[in-house]
């Protein structure tokens, strides 16, 4: 019990962004059109590609001859990168396609 | 003072990307939204490279290894993208999600290593380190199944990979998450299994490719939707892991976001998510029941004689589905809207929410083909239109348009809402062959009287229709 209530004390800034980021991700897109359903999930799919940043934290603090560390963490840079940019670029490109032509 | 630095290039982050989704829930704003976001991505990442200082206060190091690995994916990202067709965009969504929860998945794995390097060496004790290793086992899961599954539904939406259903699959299926939560939570217990890493990795590998399988192709933008949502998840794993705020906030954000953009689309289609997920779609005694019905002869009808019936229409309702995408007709449909237009037929496009593989994916294609916004009606005005038009014209779609969803109660789909077209004059249904659509279900709608067939590619059959419309 104790244990449970030290975790919550030291990381409670965390879990209040947790619990507010819960909200404000269900109210920002609540009143989404059926239109857009689609590119929404590919923006959000482009923005999830923020777990990137930590795959580049990783790779930078490998040490020069840890050679699985230094591997992987490659290897996440690029699934990680092609999440983002393909991401935005995907997006980009089917909602170029809403705009309107008078 | 570069620390504090980066901490504001976070706070650009978190806050571009609530105001970015905000944007992108609007027609109007959804492009410059993106690009919001993607602002603070680039600003989230560039502040990360130079000003990210460790605890002892050391700068990143590895910079060949960190550009090269941002410049592949960069350009192999930026080629996907822009070399896709619209077609096959659902695809390419569910294969970049993958490839984001592979690298929550392999973040997991370095981290585990290296804690359990400094576990060995005594630096920290295996107690201290059980919350840094649920987190860890945490992300490690969740990636996993969001890359196997987001394969699976990949290779699904592409048809490579067909369903696979058979009794006693859900029970499979929740006796390996069982072993793969028990796997994690005995690593958890005792941090210094270290070779579990990997048996846990290869459970929930498996684990998402069984959970995908048994899903119907037709339900699989609700499964890349909600893999998406576990990859934001995952991806927040990591901000707990290393205190970052900007994962932590992009993470959750899309995982809430996600998780009901999920629901919405299930309220789309009038299932509930439970329904997507357990109740595959036609794999059981239903379908079975459908296809042993005696279902009675369908007619043809001549291009003469379609592009007769539809020259003196007063109003053309036209419905598209993925055939229309299939065949890349938008071009060639937007063309046979113009000359009917100038015969003083009045055009109109019903679209189904989930017509074609994605919602919203009809809007896409014609937006493309430059079609006017006010010809597109939604589900409901569609409905409340067809009594009043002459010729409805089926370009590739089934499932959308099958009576059986509304009457009868055996059928997979039923339940789900559909356009109503039988209340139109005429039905004109351009298909390629009798087979059925994508849920695998017979539709009555090709055998009443009102309807006929025009067999053939859409995209060779409007060619030829517009031609004909023209020498009417």
């Amino acid at each position: 019990m104790e244990n449970i209530l030290n975790f919550i004390s030291s990381n409670q800034q965390i879990i209040y962004i947790v619990i507010l980021m819960i909200f404000v991700g269900i109210e920002v897109i609540g009143r989404v059109p059926s239109v857009l359903h689609t590119p929404l999930m590919s923006g959000a799919n482009a923005i999830h590609g923020v777990v990137v940043i930590g795959a580049i934290i990783i790779m930078g603090k490998a040490e020069a001859d840890n050679y699985l560390a230094l591997i992987l963490g490659f290897l996440a840079v690029i699934l990680g990168t092609i999440n983002v940019v393909g991401g935005f670029v995907v997006t980009d490109r089917m909602l170029e396609m809403f705009k309107k032509k008078k | 003072m570069q620390s504090h630095l980066l901490t504001l290039c976070y706070l650009i982050g978190s806050i571009t990307f609530i105001i970015g989704l905000k944007m992108l829930s609007n027609p109007a704003s959804a492009r410059k939204g993106n690009l919001v976001a993607a602002f603070g991505m680039a600003i989230a990442i560039l502040g990360t490279i130079f000003l990210y200082t460790s605890e002892t206060g050391e700068h990143l190091g590895n910079y060949p290894w960190i550009f090269g690995g941002l410049l592949v994916g960069g350009v192999v990202g930026t080629l996907a993208a822009k070399k896709v067709k619209m077609t096959a965009m659902p695809e390419m969504v569910s294969l970049f999600n993958g490839m984001g929860g592979a690298c929550a998945a392999l973040i997991s794995v370095v981290e585990f290593n290296h804690l359990s390097k400094e576990i060995a060496e005594g630096v920290v004790s295996a107690g201290d380190v059980q919350p840094t290793v649920l987190i860890i086992v945490l992300g490690l899961i969740i990636g996993s199944v969001s890359f196997a599954g987001s394969m699976i539904a990949w290779g699904k939406l592409n048809g490579k990979v067909k369903d696979l259903s058979f009794t006693g699959q859900n029970i499979l299926n929740l006796l390996v998450l069982a072993i793969t939560l028990a796997a994690g939570a005995y690593l958890v217990y005792d941090p210094t299994q270290h070779m579990l890493v990997y048996v846990i990795l290869g459970l929930a590998l498996v684990y998402g490719v069984f959970f995908v399988m048994p899903i119907g192709g037709a339900d699989m933008p609700v499964v890349i939707s909600l893999l998406n949502s576990f990859t934001g998840v995952a991806a927040a794993c990591g901000g707990f892991l290393y205190d970052n705020k900007v994962m932590l906030t992009g993470g959750i954000l899309v995982g809430a976001a996600g998780t009901l953009l999920t629901i919405l689309m299930c309220k789309a289609m009038n299932r509930s998510l439970q329904n997507v997920l357990i109740g595959s779609f036609g794999g059981h005694k239903s379908a079975a029941g459908a296809s042993g019905k005696d279902q009675g002869a369908y007619k043809e009808i001549s291009l003469a004689d379609a592009a007769m019936v539809m020259s003196y229409a007063n109003k053309v309702m036209v419905v598209p589905g993925y055939g229309l995408a299939v065949a890349q007709a938008q071009h060639v449909c937007h063309e046979l809207e113009k000359i009917l237009e100038e015969k003083g037929v009045e055009v109109k496009y019903a679209i189904h929410p989930v017509a074609g593989r994605m919602p919203g994916h009809m809007n896409v294609l014609l937006a493309e083909a430059d079609v006017p916004y006010e010809k597109l009606l939604e589900m409901e005005q569609a409905n409340d239109e067809f009594k009043t038009c002459d010729v409805v014209l089926i370009l590739g779609a089934n499932d959308v348009v099958n009576p059986a969803a509304k009457n009868d109660p055996a059928s997979p789909i039923y339940g789900m809402p559909i356009l109503e077209v039988e209340f139109a004059k005429t039905v004109i249904v351009n298909k390629r062959s009798m087979k059925p659509g994508y849920a695998g279900i017979e539709n009555d709608l090709f055998f009443q009287p009102k309807t006929s067939m025009l067999f053939g590619d859409a995209k060779k059959v409007l060619q030829d229709l517009c031609a004909e419309v023209k020498s009417v």
